[in-house]
């Protein structure tokens, strides 16, 4: 019995936390934001010497082959970081698609080039999730129709893998013919999300989606899982900069954090954010160790997470004062990209409704 | 990352489940200590191993390697099968007299104290020294070969049936507050002592005030030397403090809940069919997961002889605030049924969400209050600035 994480696990997370440290810096994310590029190409260059985008992918297609908790790991360091490179959608959500429903022909096209990062893929599950009046995809006779909003890491992807009315997952080229990509400007310009309009557009299913909802939901479970970590990594950021604001800052001839107001403010995040490492690994280890458990316990870490990171959020602000409020620290990168985070792939009212029916409770539950 | 149990482990629980099987009629009451009964089934606890485990047999107890899975297979059986837990003595003082005491105190008292003769109650909070322990006022003085105590304790759970008090006094008025506590064992049968039930808000009268009027304690009473009293009790309050939050507890009672929810109906729908308490329902289903899980990681580094940080300081805050919450939402989940109490008709479940309200809002209080939490995490764990002190001359 050992729930803890490994020396491997824990090297992984230190090399890669390392590197986000030397290379992608506050300065950088900036430069990167203020020019309204949605990706650090030198960033991402060394994410991929990193192998960081096949951490997923089995080795027989040439990833590292490893699990979701490591995914994890890297997703809550890339959150630290706020690191303005794809992960969740390329990396872990696209790999797992193919994998659940992916024909063999395109998994060997497919799976080896998002392994090595020469191409990405963009994801879009909105629909099946949250639909909108008047937006989603409808398939026919190999071609779709429609729009599909909020598809996660579309401007630098290369294709898109979209989810259908009725659940199954369609392969479209980005310059596929009737495709219309618009950016959608979010408050947190590390990510880049796009709205994706179709006329008549040629694609091509995942074979192993058609009728069969599992590759869909396992592919929502893995994006999710993904986001509750990024939101770990950033509020951890948050939280350490509040602190150490809190030691350095002087009013009334002595630091702001022997004012029990402050400390408890920074006592309080902590107390909520350190239980969160241990929902988010478990609910990783989940996926391969005990699937049973694995879906509600994902619902719970990105549903929870969004609870505690906004709280995070808005307090390690406050500690900082008018400060906080500026664009000079830059608090705010993290600020946003914890609230982008809370709402994609599900808000937590939401998520806390697939939980109930993850353990039986609603109506329409299976079982 | 692993999180099944080793064969040798798993055998361990075979044994025990089988153990209690076989035994369990001869098992006491909930909550039934002192009889016969009660003495002969600890006195089989500690003869296969199962209560007093780490105390040594020359005391009186199994004298086993401290074992912390092993301890936590005996909890978690136990709890199964409904089956009091052996007591190890007082988890409080048999630590402390066997860390810190003379032998003719371990030799006096262990053996007593682990076979359930006698009990202890703690003599800590006095009305003017609550969060502020170290300025605690009762005193005693040394007369020939006894110290005369003169003062008084509150919050004193079970002085009433005690035999013995663990104590702390003032015996060194002249030095630094933290510096001048002592802390002495005291027979509750000696003349100067009287106890006065406290009633709480429960209607219960758990607690008791306790008054000394020159009580008259041998000097041999004294565990450690004069003046080191603080540092003998940080040594029982680090026992008291883990035990505070058990987030096994607020998960077993989120499940009563839960079905709380599916048996009580509103106009005829189920509450757990109600968008809106089902919501809040889930949103405490995640926190409390997130402590069950935080106390599984606690426990891995404990099993590693680590100590597990942040994840441990924590416990006492959040666990207690969670079992509050459960309790809340029980009530809510009755609505106007929720607040029946005692014996009232339609009572459900005994008035016990009720009582348990009101009871871990005392836990949240007691035992190190929620707002003491959030100045040991932030200055222990985060490193931040002490506030300044304004001392006052005790």
């Amino acid at each position: 019995m050992e729930f803890l994480l490994d020396p491997a696990q824990l090297m992984l997370q230190q090399s890669v936390a390392r590197f986000l440290q030397s290379q992608c810096a506050l300065d950088r994310v900036r430069e990167i934001a203020d020019a309204e590029q949605t990706i650090a190409d030198d960033v991402y260059e060394s994410a991929r010497d990193l192998e960081i985008p096949g951490i997923l992918i089995p080795e027989k297609f040439g990833g590292v082959g490893l699990g979701f908790l490591e995914a994890a790991l890297i997703a809550e360091t890339l959150g630290y970081a706020v690191a303005p490179v794809p992960f969740t959608a390329t990396s872990v959500m696209a790999p797992t698609a193919l994998l659940a429903g992916g024909s063999d022909a395109q998994k060997t096209e497919w799976l080896p080039r998002l392994a090595s990062g020469e191409k990405t893929l963009a994801v879009g599950v909105t629909e099946q999730i949250a639909r909108r009046t008047g937006y989603g995809v409808t398939a026919l006779d190999g071609k779709l129709d429609g729009t599909a909003m909020f598809v996660l890491e579309a401007m630098e992807a290369d294709a898109y893998l979209l989810a259908d009315a009725a659940g199954a997952f369609h392969l479209v080229a980005g310059d596929a013919p009737g495709l219309d990509r618009n950016k959608l400007k979010t408050v947190d310009r590390t990510r880049s999300v796009a709205e994706v309009s179709l006329d008549s557009t040629p694609a091509e299913v995942l074979p192993g989606s058609v009728g069969n909802g599992e590759p869909l939901h396992a592919t929502i479970d893995a994006g999710r899982l993904m986001l509750a970590a990024d939101t770990l990594g950033a509020a951890q950021a948050m939280l350490n900069q509040a602190v150490a604001y809190a030691k350095e800052r002087r009013q009334f001839n002595r630091p702001i954090g022997s004012f029990q107001a402050v400390k408890h403010m920074c006592s309080e995040m902590a107390a909520e954010l350190e239980p969160c490492r241990s929902l988010v690994w478990y609910a990783a280890h989940s996926v391969a160790a005990i699937p049973s458990e694995a879906r509600l316990m994902i619902c719970h870490a990105k549903a929870h997470l969004a609870e505690v990171g906004q709280f995070v959020a808005r307090t390690a602000t406050e500690v900082h004062g008018g400060m906080g409020f500026t664009d000079l620290l830059g608090l705010h990168y993290w600020f946003k990209r914890i609230g982008f985070n809370r709402q994609m792939l599900g808000g937590p009212e939401l998520i806390r409704d697939d939980a109930a029916r993850a353990q039986g409770l609603l109506a329409d539950s299976p079982g | 990352m692993d999180l099944a149990y080793s064969d040798e482990y798993e055998a361990y629980r075979v044994e025990v489940r089988s153990f209690l099987e076989e035994n369990k009629d001869r098992a006491p009451a909930v909550g039934e200590h002192r009889t016969r009964s009660a003495r002969e089934w600890q006195q089989l606890l500690i003869e296969r191993g199962y209560a007093a485990c780490i105390v040594p047999r020359r005391y009186g107890g199994a004298g086993l390697q401290p074992d912390i899975l092993r301890s936590r297979i005996l909890a978690e059986e136990f709890a199964c099968a409904r089956v009091p837990a052996g007591d190890s003595g007082d988890d409080r003082i048999v630590p402390v007299l066997l860390e810190l005491g003379t032998e003719e105190q371990r030799q006096f008292f262990v053996g007593p104290s682990v076979r359930g003769e006698i009990s202890w109650c703690q003599g800590y909070s006095e009305p003017g020294s609550g969060s502020d322990l170290a300025s605690l006022q009762t005193r005693a003085h040394v007369d020939g070969d006894d110290f005369v105590v003169n003062g008084s304790k509150i919050w004193t759970s079970g002085a009433k049936t005690a035999e013995w008090m663990f104590c702390l006094v003032r015996t060194e008025p002249d030095e630094p507050k933290h510096q001048g506590i002592s802390y002495l064992l005291i027979s509750m049968d000696s003349p100067g002592i009287e106890v006065r039930p406290l009633k709480q808000m429960t209607g219960d009268s758990q607690f008791n005030e306790v008054f000394f009027t020159d009580c008259r304690v041998p000097i041999t009473s004294i565990v450690g030397k004069r003046g080191e009293g603080w540092f003998v009790a940080n040594a029982t309050l680090k026992h008291e403090r883990g035990g505070l939050g058990d987030p096994d507890e607020a998960e077993k009672r989120f499940g009563y809940v839960l079905d709380l929810m599916k048996e009580e109906t509103i106009n005829g729908q189920r509450i757990i069919d109600i968008p809106s308490y089902r919501d809040r329902a889930m949103a405490l289903q995640g926190r409390i997961l997130s402590m069950k899980f935080n106390g599984m990681r606690c426990l891995s580094h404990d099993i590693k002889g680590e100590d597990p940080g942040l994840a441990r300081w924590i416990v006492k805050l959040q666990g207690c605030e969670l079992n509050h919450q459960v309790a809340g939402l029980a009530i809510d989940v009755m609505g106007e049924l929720g607040v029946l109490y005692d014996d009232s008709p339609h009572l459900r479940d005994r008035g016990l969400w009720q009582h348990r309200f009101m009871m871990d809002l005392g836990l949240i209080i007691g035992g190190g209050t929620a707002q003491i939490q959030k100045n040991l995490i932030g200055e222990r764990v985060l490193g931040l600035p002490k506030e300044p002190k304004f001392e006052q001359p005790i």
